[in-house]
């Protein structure tokens, strides 16, 4: 056995290959997740880059104007009655009218959801809505989509008039599929607070109901806000489900049970049946650009609704 | 006293509201598996869909579905590793992290049928690779990657640190560490939350219509050329996903028992979200007991 | 002492604007065991992660002055500090064996550093183990995990994996304060025989582990050195009243 008499502390690097190696794994290392991170970027930029650079077309080489696209209410892409039209405002409306609704039907759910588990019996209530949650969070969109199509419009038809789809079908869809994303938003935000708060206020003489809405939901108003933001935003950009329920009707509907379109529905039709590069198919673009920069709208709420949280 | 009825009141819508959000989930698994499973059978899975006559089957698609989901995490798990090991390990708070880390949260929230717009764009045709397998997996990819770089990261941060600073003091490389010591802790947990996100990429059907297409080929499964065209295992070939054959019987469906076949495919679809889910955890288990308690020299 | 091979000279570690360690040079003899001591948040652990580096992984903390060990600076930006810590090992609070077999938990830093052979490594594991005290009970079951160990035994398996790559410089932070007593004599038998071979520095709450196992003994208080001397002198026979003090548990 050798003892560190013979082996002097050696600190400056030895002549071979050793202090090569171990220089070289950590660069290599280093470089290569540093490249997968940087990728990240490199795709987002594409992104962006690609959709404005089609989107854009409509305005600069077709010569829309940009109020006639946002707000025109004809959608006449083809020019079947005279000039082509290319007024989005319905699917704009439409889109913002199903995710709001879903977000008004669901929001209330969540938050009943995200107290049962977390106030009113944080055992056994969590350990059977965590897994319904995670499994309303895992069915595929299409499959939501055709239970909308097979259970929800033949009722809507039924109790409402009007052919059973449009605007209410497509809400009721979407709000049970951001369900999942509002209720663990949310329930995070309850677990986590301190556990002081309840009790100073049961400590007071407060009831439960009393603590949870003076005391608790106040405080965990950002995040359940937050987790509200987060489930519209999926909404918003659901294609699938809600083109299958909504009707495609290309205009304004006059009751929720009217045919109606969204964004996504539009593009996902109509993008297969037009040419790339025609004033049609750069309109579909455009709606793309629409929905993207919609999505920076909700992560800027997003984080800016955190950044409040934390102060 | 009202302060009580309140109370009372409250509680009862709270968990009439909760216990309906069950009985929703009951409800669609239920009429899934009521109005799917009498159409599952041995031929129904494995034969080709019928346009116009009845008896069509899901074979191809389903096969499609499984092989892109592998073609997928072939290209997602190193790269989301990479940058998820980069965030964790390696990043210092500063622009370029902060930067990092807002991208990761914009592209998760992404619509996919952007991305698979963009798919269709850049990957499809310009760079040519047309409606394939190849096209629909490199979207998929963009849409997976942010999941897989969190999983990862929060996996990667969750090792308590004494494992690392055990590491420095014997003098091992920093990527030394995070491979061999780092790693094998933090298993269990990425191929937990890697399965779960294969159980999305699985159901995924709006960024791979313009992607990967809504059609197949006639296949010869006795073709295990990957370069012919008629070959399942040819990435360069179009393939419908089961997703997208139910999205598309729905919308445009001819043959006379498309409601059976759409209902069908779709207990398909989420009788395997749920194996997933299953395996997910039973995996995710076993790998955890293998690194805790008895683990095998190696 | 100053001409010790392992000494440091005016070293400060700052936490941003917060100065943790202060101005601190000692000498820390060959194969002796140095005890630091002092009441909780007085510098001394941040003081022994500086000695081989560990701080670097804070972004935060800021070292000036110098660490010497054989004539070579090791806070000196061409340090190889890889190649540094290999030589000074480092055993912690909490046991943190590798999530591997006890087997892999010692072959591991030697395999690393170059050491393929089997026969070799067998031997190695066998040595590390055996000057760990820890070999006639994990003999039978080197495959297994080394969690499935005890508490006692994890820490000894860590103290033999810091000695499998055969390092001159041993740090013990508080290696036995997790430790049920059986565990704590075995872990202070072990220092004393390992300081035949090895320079010991070791931070401990505990004023009789000090007196049993060290020779020299550093008093620290708010990120200052009051006094270093013999464990004899300072325990008997303190310089300054402060000292006295806190040895015989009137604070701290």
């Amino acid at each position: 056995m050798k003892t560190i008499d013979e082996r002097p502390v050696q600190v400056q690097p030895a002549r071979g290959t050793r202090w090569k190696k171990h220089h070289a794994e950590d660069v290599a290392g280093r470089s290569y997740t540093f490249i997968c991170a940087a990728l990240l970027i490199v795709i987002i930029l594409s992104i962006v880059y690609f959709v404005a650079s089609k989107g854009l077309a409509t305005f600069f080489r077709d010569g829309v104007s940009l109020s006639d696209f946002l707000f025109g209410t004809t959608w006449d892409p083809e020019g079947n009655n005279g000039e082509p039209m290319y007024g989005v405002l319905p699917f704009i409306f439409g889109s913002f009218a199903t995710s709001l609704l879903a977000a008004l039907i669901a929001s209330p759910l969540s938050i009943c959801a995200s107290l049962f588990m977390t106030e009113i019996v944080p055992g056994w209530g969590k350990k059977l809505l965590q897994p319904v949650i995670e499994l309303l969070a895992g069915i595929p969109s299409v499959v939501y989509g055709f239970i909308g199509l097979t259970v929800v419009v033949p009722f809507l038809r039924n109790v409402f008039p009007g052919q059973g789809i449009g605007i209410a079908a497509g809400a009721i869809v979407l709000s049970v599929m951001i369900l999942p994303t509002i209720t663990s938003v949310a329930a995070d935000a309850l677990a986590s607070l301190p556990r002081g708060l309840k009790e100073s206020s049961f400590a007071l003489g407060a009831t439960r109901w009393q603590t949870i809405s003076r005391v608790i939901l106040p405080t965990v108003l950002p995040s359940i806000l937050t987790g509200v933001v987060l489930g519209m935003a999926r909404a918003f950009g659901e294609a699938l489900a809600v083109q299958m329920v909504i009707g495609n009707a290309p205009h304004i509907p006059r009751s929720l049970f009217e045919s109606a379109s969204t964004l996504t529905s539009v593009i996902t039709l109509d993008m297969g049946n037009t040419v790339m590069g025609s004033a049609h198919s750069n309109a579909l673009w455009s709606m793309a650009l629409a929905l993207m920069f919609m999505t920076f709208v909700f992560v800027m709420i997003v984080r800016l609704l955190e950044r409040r949280h934390r102060i | 006293m009202r302060a009580k009825l309140t109370d009372k009141i409250a509680t009862f819508f709270i968990v009439v509201f909760s216990l309906l959000i069950v009985a929703v989930l009951v409800g669609l698994i239920g009429f899934i598996l009521v109005r799917g499973l009498s159409h599952i059978d041995w031929h129904f899975l494995t034969s080709v869909p019928q346009t116009i006559r009845e008896g069509g089957g899901i074979g191809p698609q389903l096969f499609n579905s499984l092989f892109l989901l592998v073609l997928t995490l072939i290209i997602t798990i190193p790269l989301g590793l990479g940058a998820g090991i980069y965030m964790a390990e390696y990043a210092k708070p500063g622009k370029i992290t902060g930067t990092i880390r807002l991208v990761v949260e914009v592209l998760s929230s992404f619509p996919s049928i952007v991305v698979g717009l963009f798919g269709l764009l850049l990957i499809v045709n310009t760079f040519g690779f047309g409606f394939s397998l190849f096209s629909g997996a490199l979207v998929l990819t963009i849409f997976n990657l942010p999941l897989m770089v969190r999983i990862t990261e929060q996996a990667f941060r969750s090792v308590p640190k004494e494992q690392k600073e055990a590491g420095l003091a014997l003098g091992l490389s920093k990527w030394k560490i995070i491979s061999s010591v780092l790693f094998p802790v933090a298993l269990p947990s990425i191929v937990t939350g890697t399965v779960l996100a294969a159980g999305r990429v699985f159901g995924e059907a709006a960024a791979l219509l313009f992607t990967a297409g809504m059609s197949t080929p006639r296949l010869d499964f006795t073709n295990w050329n990957p370069l012919s065209p008629t070959s399942p295992i040819n990435p360069f070939r179009p393939a419908e996903t089961l997703a997208v054959h139910i999205w598309k019987i729905n919308s445009e469906g001819l043959a006379p028992d498309a409601a059976q076949i759409a209902a069908g495919a779709s207990a398909v679809l989420v009788i395997l979200v749920l194996l997933f889910n299953l395996f997910a955890r039973w995996l995710g288990g076993v790998l955890y007991k293998a690194m805790t308690a008895s683990k095998r020299m190696g | 002492m100053n001409n010790a091979t392992f000494r440091t000279e005016h070293l400060s570690v700052f936490y941003g604007q917060y100065e943790a360690v202060k101005n601190i040079s000692l000498s820390f003899p060959e194969k002796s065991v140095t005890a630091l001591i002092g009441p909780s948040g007085c510098g001394k652990s941040t003081f022994l992660r500086s000695l081989n580096r560990m701080n670097d992984e804070i972004s935060q903390a800021k070292i000036k002055g110098r660490i010497w060990i054989d004539g070579v600076d090791i806070n000196d930006p061409g340090t190889d500090v890889i190649q540094l810590r290999q030589k000074i090992g480092m055993v912690w609070q909490k046991p943190n064996p590798f999530y591997k077999s006890i087997y892999e938990n010692i072959a591991f830093g030697p395999k690393y550093h170059g050491i393929k052979n089997k026969a070799e490594l067998d031997e190695i594991v066998e040595t590390s183990l055996r000057k760990a005290a820890l070999w006639d009970e994990v003999k039978d079951r080197l495959k297994q995990s080394a969690l499935s160990l005890s508490g006692g035994q994890q820490q000894r398996l860590c103290i033999a994996r810091a000695l499998s790559v055969k390092p001159g410089i041993l740090l013990l932070d508080e290696p036995a304060s997790a430790l049920d007593p059986v565990s704590t004599a075995k872990v202070e038998e072990l220092i004393t025989d390992l300081k035949k071979e090895l320079s010991i520095v070791i931070v401990t709450h505990n004023m009789q582990q000090a007196a049993r196992i060290s020779d020299y003994t550093a008093y620290f208080y708010l990120g200052s050195l009051m006094e270093h001397d013999t464990t004899e002198k300072i325990f008997t026979n303190p310089e300054q009243q402060m000292t006295q003090d806190y040895i015989s548990g009137r604070f701290g």
